[in-house]
């Protein structure tokens, strides 16, 4: 599994409610949520964002509030692939659990440019930069969670 | 090697004798926690998958909070959604309005979480329960729909920052205070995945309303939950109140911690955080007498919406007057609280004082309704979180405080100390 596209680059602690506001979560459809991600801190990233893009962002990405609307809103935009320094952790259990595809690597998080081309190997964890050349490598996932993904999200893994 | 008191929880919930920091397991869940926003999705997704039954029609708990009484035609969708697969289920616990209060006010109040218990919720406040010895934690809500089906969920092990509060608080520094002093020594990544373990002999001045409060925000220092051990203020609260059977979990005398912190309560000052973080913190005596004006206050939440909250306001407003062009909304956290307010005379005093009183809710929390800030404006809240929009407007402001500094400064119209009224 592959993801490759432009960067969409924030800073440290975005929270839940900057990626999608409270003031839309009266509905679970995926799509309205979609068309308000990210609003409160880039009201243009939804007109930018193109299918298969990659988000890069600092520390304790996704903060804040539980909403499964917000790893849902990322995905449905069309983002294929998050990268951050690190993971609020109940955003990160949500990622997993829907299916959205998130890295750690710190190096990657702050030498990455808005606008770059990033192309990411999941089976290896190697994040290139393809518009400077440059290679990291984040942690692969712990085994438990690949078999999550494996298995086509958390609730499949459970109903078999 | 030793295992800290959340690791023990974790441990017995997965038929362990021992787990580690780091590893994965799989628990046994003795409540699941969803609210009317975030039980829709994990009804969708329960449904998507042609789930026929969950687990357990008592240990599931569906709470309409958030935007309720239903605030608009979607809303009042999603809780009829809701409303409908706990008829159709039997939810034991599904509470709507007339019953219902904010989530994790009523949990506790109605002994549906206690010592010893393991609980998930869709809603990342539900570290609340941390206060009465439990390990709760919030997560999403396919964690809730996997949780209503198997009556498990998985973990990784947390580490822990053992906090050992010492001393007696002076009057008007109270739970919220001391963990907004927290957030903002270790930042909102402080504890990211770890636990906060409160200990010490300044428990003793620290009600039960107090560790709800703490234990609420340690989700704003990014922790997985926040717990305090069980002793007498515990058990009184618990018993006759905790419809499971309690069981008393305690730290090894050689667990391992991350670190340790000593907090001395008797320095601590009133605390409030400035926008747009919970750790952007200053203590009342760092911020100038006429700083920072305010157009609303809110005194409410989970985070300060229970009874010793409501009485902290209103010694402060009593025989006072909120201060003209300031709106004060006053939100008892639950159907209870509003009652016993209404008996004591409270609702007289914030009345009188020019304050307004809701029924439970959420509301201007999450910018719900309300409420809600128009741009520029400023509010002084109980509640747990500053970020950029979240009561309103993306270019209003919120700060947070406890209901003493909040109620002091609906009086001046600035934020104050109650000491200076
Ligand atoms: S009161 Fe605020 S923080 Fe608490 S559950 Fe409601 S919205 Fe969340």
């Amino acid at each position: 599994m592959n993801a490759r596209g432009t960067v969409h680059k924030f800073g440290d602690n975005v929270d839940t409610d900057v990626i999608i506001p409270a003031r839309y979560l009266n509905t679970a459809s995926h799509k309205e949520l979609a068309a308000h991600c990210m609003e409160d801190i880039d009201k243009d990233f939804v007109n930018k964002v193109k299918e298969g893009d990659i988000m890069v962002a600092e520390k304790n990405f996704g903060c804040g509030s539980s909403r499964e609307h917000a790893p849902i809103a990322i995905k449905t935009s069309g983002i294929s692939c998050v990268i951050a320094s690190t993971f609020a952790r109940i955003f990160y259990r949500n990622s997993i659990n829907i299916g959205l595809p998130i890295l750690e690597c710190d190096e990657a998080a702050k030498e990455i440019k808005d606008g770059d081309t990033v192309s990411v190997n999941f089976d290896t964890g190697v994040i290139t930069d393809e518009t400077t050349g440059k290679t990291y490598k984040a942690e692969p996932f712990p085994e438990f969670i690949q078999n999550i993904i494996k298995k086509g999200g958390l609730i499949k893994s459970i109903t078999e | 090697m030793g295992m800290t008191m959340s690791q023990k929880i974790l441990a017995a919930h997965a038929g362990l004798d021992e787990v580690k920091a780091g590893q994965l397991i799989e628990a046994k869940l003795d409540m699941v926690l969803g609210n009317d926003v975030t039980s829709p999705v994990a009804i969708n997704v329960f449904e998507e998958n042609g789930a026929t039954a969950v687990f357990d029609n008592t240990k599931i708990a569906m709470i309409m909070d958030h935007f309720t009484p239903n605030k608009d035609i979607k809303a009042a969708t999603q809780v009829k959604q809701t409303r409908n697969f706990a008829n159709k289920y039997d939810i034991k616990n599904y509470m709507d309005v007339g019953e219902m209060g904010i989530e994790h006010a009523l949990l506790p109040e109605k002994g549906l979480v206690g010592p010893g218990c393991l609980c998930i919720g869709a809603d990342s406040h539900t570290c609340t329960y941390g206060a009465l010895g439990a390990f709760s934690t919030g997560v999403g809500s396919t964690d809730m729909a996997a949780g209503m089906i198997s009556g498990k969920a998985w973990f990784k092990v947390p580490s822990a920052i053992k906090f050992n509060l010492v001393g007696k608080p002076q009057k008007y520094v109270s739970g919220k205070d001391v963990i907004l002093h927290i957030i903002g020594k270790i930042g909102v990544d402080g504890a990211l995945y770890k636990s906060m373990e409160f200990v010490g002999e300044g428990l003793k001045y620290l009600g039960i309303d107090d560790r709800l409060t703490i234990a609420n925000m340690a989700i704003e220092a990014g922790a997985k939950n926040g717990i305090f051990p069980v002793d007498d203020i515990t058990r009184e609260y618990c018993n006759g109140r905790y419809k499971g059977t309690p069981v008393e979990y305690s730290a090894d005398e050689d667990a391992v911690y991350d670190e340790e912190c000593t907090i001395d309560l008797s320095e601590l000052r009133p605390t409030v955080a400035f926008p747009h973080l919970p750790e952007n913190t200053r203590t009342v005596d760092e911020i100038g007498e006429k700083e920072v004006k305010i157009d609303q206050c809110v005194i409410g939440s989970c985070t300060n919406g229970r009874i010793t909250d409501l009485r902290a306001a209103a010694e402060i407003l009593k025989d006072r007057k909120i201060a003209k062009g300031v709106r004060c909304i006053v939100i008892p956290g639950t159907q209870q609280i509003w009652l016993d307010a209404m008996h004591e005379g409270l609702f007289d005093i914030f009345i009188n004082a020019g304050a307004v009183v809701s029924t439970p809710t959420c509301g201007p929390c999450l910018g719900g309704h309300m409420g809600i800030l128009a741009a520029g404006e400023k509010a002084i809240s109980t509640t747990n979180r500053n970020f950029v929009g979240r009561m309103g407007h993306v270019d209003s402001e919120v700060y947070l405080a406890s209901p003493a500094v909040a109620a002091a400064s609906a009086v001046t119209g600035y934020i104050t100390s109650p000491e200076k009224l």
